[in-house]
């Protein structure tokens, strides 16, 4: 314990013993853990951003569907349940945050343009619990409930149709006979989402309203729901899939959408390929700065062996030495990253290359998110790599022969 | 009982093209609370035999013995153990550890033996008394004189009073007054703890306090007079 007391305070000394080489290497520390730390939180705020806008065009964690829906979404695969069961039995599981939906493929007719959709009859009271495409209405109003005659469309949509609000359309699909079945909707709101591809893609109209066009009383095409957090629906859908008996097909958002879903796992290992690059780089300067320390100190080293410190308490005094550069250039690494973050919560607006971006599902404001996970993942990397470079130079310190050392000039 | 034997110590140093024998067939004994002086021009090997006696050089040949153990047949971490525990040494050059003060230099070999803090902050302070270093404890030995340096380094060697101490030309930065204040202080130990001193010096004031003289020649024990006796 001695041994360690004193290893320690000859290292924490010697560390600033040449203290412009000290500088330079906690520069080189500090800014490799900034970059690690900010440039993971840059990516993984651009990854939870299509991971979100994913899940809300999906929409939900949880989705159900009729068996067959996932090879054929047409209007003849609808959930076995009517929308009232589901309904009481989602009570009778304190399952809140769900909303039935009618989704079918259409075309949509202005008076100068048509265009192919995705329809969705909706519940504009549950569909808020789920946060999916559609909620932020940009002009108008969204619509008020199950029964609403209204349509709200996006407003890259509506640029294409050239309609605007108040203005009608005409939306056609099939019913379960494969008869044409179409209708009239005045445009009453305009939405907003993250992604332009969303905004032409998706058409809303009362869910009611829906299936009385397409002869469907009662039914709906998916159940979509949510909980807290992505990464973690285990228990969701185990709980969804009990409800459902077997009836029909519960799946996650990844297996719903298998590209998200690996979305993830590449990015964790990303990070952890990002992290080991950035600290090889940092390696060579950290041991040779201990080289150098080393080679500065031989004569000390010889005269502490010769005193009767063990070669262990000067290996120690070394790695102690690395401990202290990496921990104070962590700190301040940690530091700097958090400071760069703060001022971006706000979002970093790349609109200069979200064309490019949107090719990938990414939004045109990046919201940098740093993660506990991260944080710690690159600590331990370069605290633990960092001790490993350093054994070499701690090695060869204590196995000096001490006379020689003694006398080397 | 001896202190330090040795039997038969031959070295032989590479120097260029030339073999250069430091230590040729040397038989020692020195007895438990003997106070010898090793004398011998440059290169006569003095410094070789205090090293090999220290366990800090090993002979290509013969024995090393100290109180009663062999020394030159054990590893790096028992021959560590055995001058942290048993040795003292005065070394040639300064050789304190720059970046301790003078109080944590004389307290570096009984932290290292792992006595309490309290304990060896007391003897370190009392120490520095007795070698005229009072008031000096928290300087480094960049803020010392050399005969300063000299005598914190004598200080930690005879702190934790070992029963042997080597010293290697310990008054060659000192001057006289300095240097006969540390002889006496080598001499109470040696008096009235018993500690053995071996000391390597060309200094003839030195070899005075002896109570042995070796004197050495081309890495030979040429002369070896009892000064008590004389």
């Amino acid at each position: 314990m001695k041994v360690v007391q004193i290893s320690f305070l000859l290292a924490s000394r010697n560390l600033w013993r040449n203290y412009r080489r000290t500088i330079i290497m906690l520069v080189a520390i500090s800014v490799g853990a900034w970059a690690m730390i900010f440039m993971t939180a840059l990516m993984r705020g651009m990854v939870n951003e299509m991971l979100r806008d994913g899940i809300r065009s999906l929409p939900g964690l949880v989705q159900v569907h009729n068996s067959a829906y996932r090879d054929d979404p047409s209007i003849n695969n609808l959930v076995s349940m009517t929308d009232i069961e589901i309904e009481t039995t989602f009570a009778a599981a304190g399952i809140e945050r769900y909303a039935t939906r009618v989704r079918v493929p259409a075309i949509i007719s202005s008076e100068r343009e048509s265009r192919g959709v995705t329809l969705l009859g909706v519940d504009p009271l549950r569909e808020r619990s789920i946060e999916a495409v559609g909620s932020v209405i940009a002009e108008g109003r969204g619509l008020e409930s199950i029964d609403d005659n209204g349509i709200v469309i996006g407003k890259k949509l509506a640029g294409k149709l050239d309609t605007e609000i108040g203005k009608r359309i005409v939306l056609m699909s099939q019913d379960p006979d494969n008869e044409v079945a179409d209708r009239g909707f005045r445009v009453v709101g305009l939405f907003e989402a993250n992604l332009a591809a969303q905004e032409e893609a998706f058409v809303f109209a009362g869910r009611t309203v829906v299936q009385k066009m397409l002869g469907i009383d009662g039914r709906v095409s998916e159940i979509a729901l949510t909980g807290d957090d992505y990464r973690n629906v285990e228990l969701l859908l185990a709980d969804t899939r009990r409800l459902m008996d077997g009836r029909d097909e519960v799946l996650s958002w990844q297996e719903l959408d298998t590209f998200l879903g690996t979305m993830l796992g590449v990015m964790d290992g990303f990070v952890l390929v990002w992290i080991v690059v950035i600290f090889l780089a940092l390696s060579f300067g950290l041991v040779n700065t201990l080289v150098m320390a080393v080679f500065e100190r031989v004569r000390e080293i010889g005269l502490m062996l010769a005193l009767g410190m063990r070669p262990s308490g000067i290996m120690l005094q070394i790695i102690f030495e690395s401990l202290l550069l990496l921990m104070l250039g962590l700190s301040i690494g940690n530091a700097l990253a958090y400071a760069s973050v703060i001022p971006l919560k706000d979002g970093l607006d790349i609109s200069v290359v979200a064309e490019g971006m949107e090719m990938f599902g990414a939004a045109s404001v990046l919201y940098p998110e740093i993660q506990v996970n991260d944080v710690v993942l690159a600590n331990v990397v370069v605290l633990t790599l960092g001790l490993i470079a350093s054994l070499s130079p701690a090695w060869r310190a204590s196995r000096y022969e001490p006379v020689k050392a003694i006398t080397k000039v | 009982m001896s202190a330090v034997r040795c039997v038969d110590l031959c070295k032989t140093y590479r120097q260029g093209d030339q073999d250069i024998k430091a230590l040729d067939h040397v038989d020692l004994e020195i007895s438990d609370g003997g106070f010898v002086c090793l004398s011998a021009p440059s290169g006569g090997g003095k410094t070789t035999l205090l090293n090999a006696i220290g366990g800090l050089d090993k002979p290509d040949t013969g024995e090393v013995w100290i109180a009663e153990q062999r020394i030159d047949q054990m590893s790096k971490g028992e021959l560590a153990a055995l001058r942290l525990s048993q040795i003292g040494f005065v070394f040639q050059a300064y050789n304190l550890i720059p970046v301790l003060s003078a109080r944590e230099n004389i307290e570096f070999v009984m932290q290292v033996q792992g006595q309490p803090t309290a304990l060896r902050r007391d003897k370190a302070m009392a120490i520095l008394r007795e070698v005229g270093l009072a008031g000096l404890e928290d300087r480094r030995p960049a803020e010392m004189s050399g005969g300063q340096q000299q005598r914190v380094a004598v200080a930690r060697a005879i702190v934790s009073r070992p029963a042997l101490v080597l010293a290697d030309e310990p008054t060659a930065n000192l001057d006289s007054t300095t240097s006969d204040g540390l002889m006496a202080l080598f001499v109470d130990l040696n008096q009235n703890h018993n500690t053995t001193f071996v000391i390597a010096t060309h200094d003839q004031r030195v070899m005075g306090y002896a109570k042995r003289l070796i004197r050495m020649l081309d890495g030979k024990i040429v002369d070896d007079i009892d000064q008590q006796a004389a």
